[in-house]
């Protein structure tokens, strides 16, 4: 069974959010996206300044097996990106909620975080998803 | 669900992720795909390869029957126990399959097939087979082993049968040895050293464990295509297929022209061809920017569309991008690769990419 932190909102294709309480949220990849995936061997992630719109494809993971878009949660600002996963890439298989963060942005609609799915809601989904 | 081997529940126990793949239920990998391609290179790993089809094809017209039936010359094979890996071709010089042959005692063969053709490659020797003495047995009572790596054949010897410890340790490469039913080869897909093991199904699991407790890493598919694709050989159904024949898939040092006047099926069709213009280049490449090349990607030159990736993937010894590509005649030393919408550089090169863990391409 993969780990959903419960502090962590989500999406339907399987991004994590996390409200870092200054203004900005980082988004990465579940436990349950980087297991599904195997061994990631390069990662391709927005630059700072650039203006996301919700749901829009904003970053690539690529494992040995084959490429995954990364959707943005939400609408806003990229910040920072991850700059650890250019030269280790594999960092999101070996802590995909903490070393492993993709990408961080200032969300047009702070309020729009809530609307993303909490743990239990994710985890369901993903249950779902295997069956 | 597909087909289980008979070491279907050893990869349950060992944790693999099962994937299907020409019809049985394989493992994909143990944990890491990067972990069991590097302990190949470095080590030792195994492969459950039950899945391919071990064919035994005898008679007085054996011989006779394969030289017309394999585009590589089975005469070529003047000791007991060479094998000899060729193409078989339609008449249009299109591939049904590739394969391994291996020559046994005089007018005895035993071939090894892919799984997702075996049926079709059967049927296909049993239909030019009218006129020839000779009989094809499909051999499903065999499991199949791969042990691969510079420390596999050791670590594989006290797995063996007594008898064919010996033997086996005085195999040279691309040679093969037998006792009951088990059989031998020196021989892989990996571009390392160690044996293929062909051995009854009920005796697969008691080596299996053997290998384990001799410390062979297990491997699933997907370090299989790594390995294979690093050490530049072909995949059946992706590299070549029944419309792609060997000319255009690199596979032309397989063919035996000589003697000209052996009749082998597809020899017409390969002959027009290879007297063309126009064939295409199959080529190796490596990426100079960032990214993955995939199969089915297209291959630039100048902005122009000249060919495509037929095996594109990440190689975990060289920590870049490769593949294997049919391009139109006279590309040069540099192309594009056209990943997600990018041009992005790559050189051509000549595999094999990596051979015996090393290196065989400049970086």
């Amino acid at each position: 069974m993969s780990e959903v932190p419960a502090d962590l909102r989500y999406t339907k294709t399987h991004e994590w959010v996390k409200d870092n309480g200054d203004g900005t949220l980082t988004v990465g990849i579940s436990d349950h996206a980087q297991e599904a995936l195997g061994d990631i061997v390069f990662v391709e992630a927005p630059e700072a300044g650039r203006t996301l719109e919700a749901d829009e494809a904003c970053a690539v993971v690529e494992s040995v097996k084959a490429a995954s878009d990364i959707y943005a949660p939400l609408a806003g600002e990229v910040v920072e990106a991850n700059a650890v996963l250019a030269d280790a890439p594999e960092t999101i298989n070996t802590s995909p909620y903490e070393d492993g963060w993709i990408f961080r942005i200032v969300p047009a609609d702070p309020a729009a975080f809530t609307t993303l799915l909490d743990a239990a809601t994710y985890e369901q989904a993903v249950e779902d998803e295997e069956d | 669900m597909g087909l289980r081997t008979p070491l279907y529940s050893e990869h349950e126990r060992l944790g693999a992720r099962i994937v299907p793949f020409g019809g049985w239920d394989m493992p994909l990998h143990y944990g890491s795909q990067l972990d069991e391609h590097h302990a190949v290179r470095r080590a030792a790993g195994m492969f459950d390869v039950s899945h391919m089809q071990p064919v035994d094809i005898q008679g007085a017209d054996a011989t006779s029957f394969l030289r017309h039936l394999l585009a590589n010359d089975v005469a070529k094979l003047k000791e007991p126990g060479k094998a000899l890996y060729s193409c078989m071709l339609n008449q249009a010089g299109g591939v049904v399959d590739d394969l391994i042959v291996y020559a046994r005692e005089p007018g005895r063969y035993r071939a090894v097939v892919n799984a997702a053709t075996a049926d079709k490659d059967i049927a296909w020797m049993q239909r030019h087979a009218d006129g020839f003495a000779v009989q094809i047995d499909r051999r499903s009572d065999l499991a199949m082993i791969a042990v691969q790596g510079p420390e596999a054949r050791d670590k594989a010897m006290a797995g063996l049968p007594a008898d064919l410890r010996a033997p086996a340790a005085q195999l040279k490469p691309f040679f093969a040895t037998e006792a009951a039913d088990w059989f031998v080869g020196r021989t892989g897909y990996t571009g390392e050293d160690g044996f293929e093991i062909m051995l009854p199904a009920e005796a697969a699991a008691p080596l299996w464990r053997s290998l384990l407790d001799a410390g062979v890493q297990p491997c699933g598919l997907g370090a299989r295509d790594t390995l294979r694709l690093e050490a530049g050989m072909n995949l059946y159904g992706q590299d070549m297929d029944e419309a792609i024949g060997p000319l255009e898939s690199g596979l032309g040092w397989t063919l035996a022209w000589e003697p000209a006047e052996r009749d082998f099926i597809g020899r017409d069709a390969l002959t027009r061809l290879r007297d063309s213009a126009d064939r295409r280049s199959f080529i190796g490449l490596i990426l100079a920017g960032r990214g993955i090349i995939r199969n089915h990607q297209k291959v630039l030159s100048e902005g122009r569309e000249v060919g495509e990736i037929t095996s594109g993937g990440f190689s975990p010894t060289l920590e870049r991008s490769i593949a294997l590509a049919r391009v139109e005649p006279g590309i040069g030393d540099h192309c594009d690769v056209e990943i997600r919408g990018k041009a992005v550089a790559a050189r051509v090169v000549q595999p094999p990419f990596v051979r015996h863990g090393k290196a065989r391409v400049a970086l």
